[in-house]
């Protein structure tokens, strides 16, 4: 096992899945509450240029949109991210990871409006609030606090997702694992390292959101 | 749209000329957006007829590439769906057992395969196991490692849905039985899971869609699945973009389908006054809009939709 961590940069690798995490979650969160913003906006096309993004992304495999990135993208259309091939394949997952995921997110916060009664709009008008203060004094606050715990299975799946990575760079955990697995023979004891990282990086955000969800609950 | 109505006043006249302007905004956007790929297309050439005339002339096209892979990717996710099925029944009554070792282990288990990436099982199964053992032959092994992937991971989702519709049934469902004189595992058999089976209907038909898409991660462990026959298919016909454009349209369309499927069922059920289990992220178009996402599994019942109003 000591063999496994001074041969391979185990960790370095980590830091790799939590740099696209980080990356890829914060472009996620951008493009979601964009597309969200569209999807309950009250112009037809801008929900139809909304839930379009939503449709196409949350229903095309992670894996069709991280290959097509590099050979298609890159190699074919020319458009590259970075002149180093490896640094090139990794900003483009960063990219594809912010994108699929960003349907998610946008589904996620939609769901959290969702949980708002329509009465509480209705109540914050007939008090005479305008526009701008029924959002932002009765319906963003549950909304968001309704959107808490979706928002926190779409981070946990984005974690995990950054092992897609792997078809098209060798950077991040999976393809290490792969790696390591080649050369020196498949033992439980490297799969289970592996494992239990993903184990350390998903379960205190579970615990974390989880938590917050119920903390934060809009009592109905 | 319910949505609207919630955030949104009827429009009067400013308001309505705000929105023309946001449509043409819109509209704008759109275009600028399909101008700048078409063109960055057009400039490598991809739009060249050429690339695109044999998806619909040449027979061989579908026959030898596009329907073979479809067939692939569809032959795992049934096989996974049914094992994975068989997986989440059994490790959701175990966690719902009387006996602590049981509910523990289970427990375990499920939370482990749901916490570990999909692919780092794939990988583990097929190139740690698979291709080092001869528990399956060469042509079978990729097959092998993109079903126990899906399985184990889409089986603990599965174990969680039962576990969760189990709860989301009226208490008095499971007192009525015990009065009656079941024991508690009758209880569970007769009366819980049958109901809480039901509710599961739509989240499994999500989940369907996740097995789906989670199929194309075989392009990794060379299972030859839609993906990896639209890269063939790709250097064969030298029109790798359009390739990989019509296979993620195949993928779209059927993913798309199901979603529908499961709103479909979800709406039935919920008028039929049975509670549902919807997916977050997964059931897209959630019916009644002002009732859904009580709790942080994604449960409703009646009881929460009475409750909110």
């Amino acid at each position: 096992m000591g063999d496994i961590f001074s041969n391979y940069d185990v960790l370095g690798a980590f830091w790799w899945t939590i740099k696209l995490s980080f990356f890829g979650g914060l472009g996620a969160l951008v493009l979601g509450t964009i597309a969200a913003i569209m999807r309950v906006s009250p112009v037809a096309v801008m929900r139809f240029i909304g839930s379009a993004y939503v449709n196409i992304f949350r229903n095309t495999p992670l894996t069709l949109l991280m290959v097509l990135s590099v050979l298609g993208v890159t190699y074919i259309l020319g458009v590259t991210l970075a002149d180093d091939i490896n640094q090139n394949a990794l900003r483009w997952a960063m990219v594809v990871l912010a994108v699929y995921h960003g349907a998610f997110v946008c589904e996620a916060l939609r769901s959290g409006v969702n949980t708002v009664p329509a009465g509480q709009a209705e109540a914050a008008r007939a008090v005479g609030l305008t526009f701008g203060q029924s959002m932002r004094e009765v319906i963003l606050p549950q909304a968001f606090r309704g959107s808490i715990a979706p928002l926190g299975s779409v981070l946990i799946a984005l974690i995990k997702n950054t092992t897609v990575a792997a078809v098209i760079v060798q950077a991040e955990a999976a393809g290490l694992m792969q790696r390591i697995i080649e050369f020196e023979g498949g033992s439980f004891l490297i799969f289970a390292i592996f494992a239990l990282g993903f184990v350390v990086l998903t379960m205190p955000l579970g615990i974390l959101f989880t938590s917050m969800s119920r903390r934060l609950a809009v009592k109905r | 749209m319910s949505t609207q109505s919630v955030l949104f006043d009827a429009p009067g006249p400013r308001a309505r000329r705000r929105h023309a302007i946001l449509t043409v905004v819109g509209v704008a956007l759109l275009g600028i957006l399909l101008w700048v790929v078409l063109r960055k297309m057009q400039s490598a050439g991809q739009l060249n007829p050429a690339l695109w005339e044999p998806f619909l002339t040449d027979r061989s096209v579908w026959r030898d590439y596009l329907l073979k892979g479809l067939w692939a990717t569809i032959k795992a996710a049934l096989i996974s769906i049914v094992l994975a099925g068989a997986f989440g029944l059994l490790f959701g009554i175990g966690r719902l057992s009387q006996i602590a070792p049981i509910r523990w282990f289970c427990g375990v288990v499920v939370e482990f395969f749901r916490a570990v990436p999909v692919l780092l099982m794939m990988i583990f199964a097929y190139f740690g196991i698979y291709t080092r053992t001869d528990l399956f032959s060469a042509s079978t092994a990729p097959l092998a490692a993109v079903v126990t992937g899906l399985t184990l991971y889409n089986g603990s989702v599965i174990a969680e849905l039962v576990r969760s519709g189990v709860f989301a049934l009226p208490k008095g469902q499971g007192e009525a039985g015990l009065s009656v004189g079941l024991t508690p595992s009758q209880v569970l058999r007769s009366v819980q899971l049958p109901q809480a089976l039901t509710a599961m209907l739509p989240a499994l038909i999500g989940q369907f869609v996740v097995i789906l898409k989670d199929s194309a991660l075989g392009y990794q462990v060379t299972y030859p699945e839609l993906l990896t026959w639209s890269k063939t298919l790709g250097s064969a016909f030298s029109n790798t973009v359009p390739a990989y454009i019509v296979a993620a349209i195949l993928f779209i369309l059927m993913n798309y389908a199901l979603t529908k499927i499961a709103t479909v069922v979800q709406r039935r059920l919920s008028r039929r006054g049975r509670a549902v289990i919807a997916t977050p992220g997964q059931v897209a178009e959630t019916v009644q809009q002002e009732s859904t996402m009580a709790g942080e599994d994604g449960v409703q019942t009646d009881a929460t939709k009475t409750g909110m109003r």
